[in-house]
């Protein structure tokens, strides 16, 4: 670089701090911002281009729109059920009741959702949730979503920090006191006191080779929070999605919406058979078709608006028990010829096809040169959320640290072992929003935030090391093995030996990181950025690692090779917890899940529908 | 299968901006934004490159390749004739940070002038029943990914051309998305006239081709502003309407000016 970079630090104070403007951090914010707090909200891309416009099938609210018997209940019950009962079930509770509110309120500011015959939200189906709840905009939720609360956040004036990475937390004796962080484009570093602070990062599928995340989400939130001294709960739990593409190589991992499922899309193996039906599991099968006849008529209720006696095809099974039943058909030799399966949509008529998923049309037609309505799509499992996270305090998002919260992805606790389909969007709106209420109001009475001088020019000058050494490992390198040691060591079937030997694997990479280089310029260095998404990236790896480790049992999306069964007696109330210790290394241990009420409990009995 | 040629420009504002050349090995389905990534991973990791989803949803990967302004994530190497080299630039329209990557913040201001989504006082959100045919023309303009194409392709703005601002085909879709919504109480007119530059458009049709959700622009979203704003002052009976009732005002942001776009093109060298 010719001109002398930028390196004075930039001082910019408010009252609340949000962290990452995707639905939950955006949402955080408005509620903030209304509440009366000065809010800053700091983003590592542009606004309205952070994962959640990735979103495609709905968000799941029981507003009863198509089936008039939905309930809050039911949904909290297919939540927990889904989740393997290991959700922290007050969180489950408040979502249940208050996403329909949430999202009636994205209508209000302005949100145009796809509309049922009478002119009101539309609702479609989804894996695990026993009636159609999803209201949606075709296969494109997430972007009207994020398009709304991003015009909300616009209207209300909330200053916004674009393409700004925070690499570090401060703390104090009081709690939580502000962030320090650096300007992509310029690499200028810029500290951020603040009474409260709001971690909205989303999750952590850049620590796999295969997944349908961007590069935004390496656990930033996840670990800035351990670091600073919050625990992290159940990480063992990450989600593979069932349907992601295969081919061609550029785009595998990709999500292919479950909406295609949702609107009666068949999987099938090689040899042609609709392999679903041999694995429902027993205890549930009494929910699902009986036969190709049932799941067809059920099929055909749902396209022409009436409601059905006929019960859901088997594919509409728990996102889990599908991306298994895939892995399973690839592994013994029933895949696909790029080793996935098939997903046939192309039995609907052509024009239902497109105006349902117009988002998967084009995405298969441009990238892959299939045509969706005329022949099936390949799919296989993709990393795709985390249901682990910060353990937070079910009504405000508290953590552990005074004046620290969390929402959406980066919190844990709302999706036990396996999150439903739609309840991630449902999820960031109604907890964004009482996590956004619950900082302004500690802001409101908090002292003005100390930021320690040490911790922030510390943290300025870990900023300049990596451009500054000689020699080093490539970050592209090291990120590379990362991948692929946790796609081959702690993926969808987990072995003690293979995560001892990923936890020393890591162990590895972290050396190697600690010394790595970054050449170029401070400019918009996207090697540089990578080493500070490497840092975190290593810290929630070894979190997913070692919780793999201890929950010795299978249950939800941890599934052991070596312990196959589900291990209630032992682990059915025990979260996994990982925190750090006193000497700088990771501690994990377990904890009761929060007590659920008898009122609850009853509701998980109940068998209506 | 050959490798691909590429001519990456590399540059920043105030330097020489130059070319460099990489050769890339092609994997079957590969598109420029994989070609873009194989060259941080292996060659150069300081490429400036802007992305995010990979998956032409969030707009993020915009740039001029051959010249035409593309996603990157969505152009596919084999519609390139691979003998010859493939030429990536930055969009034009916008000042650069470094390589390929742009200052697009002055679309943000222009956004923020917008007056915003402005539901009725008197009718309950219970009672807000809209049928999906009614819909579907402002879901066309909500299924913009903000890529900033039509902005950069747009010959009022990437010339810089005009004296007063013009706010560009994307913030004419999205106030067309507000005008046409089956609920909104505002009119942006007098906004789209005075503020926005709406005359300026002389409906060349550029930001249409060049739309990734192929988003009618012009057609669906440009002329029939243009013809809510003709309505309103040149035509007669429209405009005494207008006077007699005392007509539904504003329609900016108070108190908020639409910014011009001040260009710094990169140093124009012809890749040779």
């Amino acid at each position: 670089m010719l001109q002398a970079p930028p390196t004075k630090t930039q001082v910019r104070p408010h009252d609340v701090l949000v962290i990452g403007a995707g639905g939950a951090g955006l949402r955080a914010a408005i509620e903030a911002k209304i509440a009366g707090a000065d809010v800053g909200l700091v983003c590592k891309s542009l606004l309205g281009k952070a994962h959640t416009v990735m979103a495609e099938g709905g968000v799941a609210a029981a507003m009863a729109h198509v089936a008039a018997a939905d309930t809050w209940q039911i949904h909290f019950r297919d939540t927990m059920v889904g989740g393997k009962l290991l959700n922290n079930p007050r969180m489950a509770q408040l979502h249940a009741m208050e996403a329909p509110d949430r999202v009636r309120e994205l209508e209000y500011w302005g949100a145009v959702f796809d509309r049922t015959a009478d002119g009101r939200i539309l609702q479609r189906p989804f894996g695990g949730h026993s009636h159609p709840r999803l209201a949606h905009v075709g296969d494109r939720t997430g972007l009207e979503m994020i398009r709304t609360l991003q015009d909300r956040a616009v209207a209300l004036g909330i200053q916004v920090y674009m393409e700004c990475t925070v690499t570090k937390l401060v703390t104090g004796h009081a709690g939580v006191s502000g962030a320090v962080g650096y300007w992509r484009t310029t690499g200028q570093p810029i500290s951020f006191p603040a009474r409260a602070v709001v971690l909205a990062t989303g999750g952590i599928g850049k620590a796999y080779e295969v997944t349908s995340n961007s590069w935004e989400y390496s656990g930033d939130g996840q670990a800035l929070a351990y670091e600073a001294g919050a625990e992290l709960i159940d990480m063992e739990f990450v989600q593979f999605h069932p349907t992601g593409m295969v081919w061609p190589p550029g785009v595998r991992g990709l999500l292919v919406t479950e909406a295609v499922r949702g609107e009666g899309g068949i999987l099938r193996n090689k040899d042609g058979q609709r392999f679903m039906w041999s694995y429902l599991p027993d205890e549930r099968r009494d929910e699902y078709a009986a036969t190709d006849e049932e799941a067809a008529q059920w099929v055909e209720a749902l396209s022409s608006g009436q409601e059905t006696a006929a019960r859901r095809p088997p594919e509409l099974s728990t996102r889990d028990n599908v991306a298994r039943a895939i892995y399973t058909e690839v592994k013994e030799g029933r895949g696909s010829p790029h080793g996935g399966v098939f997903l046939d949509i192309s039995y609907l008529p052509p024009e239902t096809v497109r105006r349902k998923l117009p988002s998967m049309y084009e995405q298969f037609k441009e990238l892959a040169d299939v045509d969706i309505t005329t022949g099936p799509m390949e799919v296989g499992p993709t990393t795709h959320y985390v249901m682990g996270g910060i353990k937070v305090d079910a009504d405000t998002g508290r953590t552990a640290v005074a004046g620290l919260y969390a929402a959406g992805e980066v919190a844990g606790g709302m999706h036990g072992a396996n999150r439903l389909g739609g309840n991630s969007l449902s999820d960031l709106l109604v907890f964004g929003a009482r996590t956004g209420a619950a900082a302004a109001a500690f802001a409101a009475d908090a002292a003005e935030p100390y930021m320690d001088p040490v911790q922030v020019q510390t943290a300025v000058g870990a900023l300049g090391a990596p451009l500054e050494r000689d020699e080093g490992d490539d970050p592209y390198a090291i990120q590379r093995d990362l991948q692929d040691l946790m796609q081959r060591l702690v993926g969808i079937f987990r072995l003690e030996s293979d995560l001892d030997d990923a936890l020393s694997g890591l162990a590895e990479l972290r050396r190697r990181w600690a010394t790595a280089r970054a050449s170029g310029g401070r400019t918009y260095n996207p090697g540089w950025n990578l080493v500070f998404e490497l840092d975190h990236l290593l810290t929630v790896s070894e979190a997913i690692a070692r919780s793999a480790r201890q929950r010795t049992e299978s249950r939800g999306a941890h599934s052991r090779l070596d312990y196959p069964a589900t291990d209630d007696a032992h682990w059915g109330a025990l979260n996994t917890v990982i925190s750090r210790g006193l000497d700088g290394s990771m501690s994990v241990a377990t904890a009761a899940l929060p007590p659920m009420s008898d009122d609850l409990r009853g509701l998980l009995r109940s068998g209506d529908h | 299968m050959p490798d691909a040629h590429l001519k990456v420009f590399r540059g920043s504002p105030g330097t020489e901006g130059r070319f460099d050349e990489f050769d890339v090995p092609v994997e079957e389905g590969m598109v420029v934004l994989d070609a873009l990534h194989w060259i941080q991973g292996h060659a150069a990791p300081d490429l400036a490159v802007r992305w995010n989803c990979k998956a032409a949803k969030c707009g993020s990967c915009g740039a001029e390749v051959d010249g035409r302004p593309s996603l990157t994530c969505k152009t596919r190497l084999s519609d390139f004739d691979l003998e010859q080299p493939i030429t990536v630039e930055p969009m034009r329209a916008f000042p650069l940070i470094r390589d390929l990557v742009t200052d697009v913040s002055w679309n943000y201001e222009v956004n923020k002038t917008i007056a915003p989504f402005t539901p009725p006082d008197d009718v309950p959100q219970e009672d807000w029943r809209w049928q999906q045919e009614d819909v579907e023309r402002v879901q066309e303009y909500r299924k913009c990914i903000e890529c900033f194409l039509c902005q950069d392709v747009c010959h009022v703005l990437r010339n810089h051309e005009t004296e007063r601002p013009f706010m560009g085909p994307r913030f004419l879709v999205r106030t067309a998305g507000l005008e046409m919504h089956p609920i909104d109480q505002a009119d942006r007119r007098e906004y789209l006239k005075d503020s926005g530059g709406i005359g300026y458009c002389n409906i060349t049709k550029c930001c249409t081709e060049v739309c990734p959700e192929h988003i009618k622009i012009t057609d669906n979203a440009i002329i029939p502003l243009k013809e809510r704003v003709a309505d309103k002052y040149y035509d007669p009976i429209q405009w005494v309407w207008d006077r007699v009732r005392g007509g539904r005002s504003g329609g900016a942001k108070a108190g908020m000016e639409l910014p011009m776009l001040h260009g710094s093109p990169p140093p124009d060298q012809a890749p040779d």
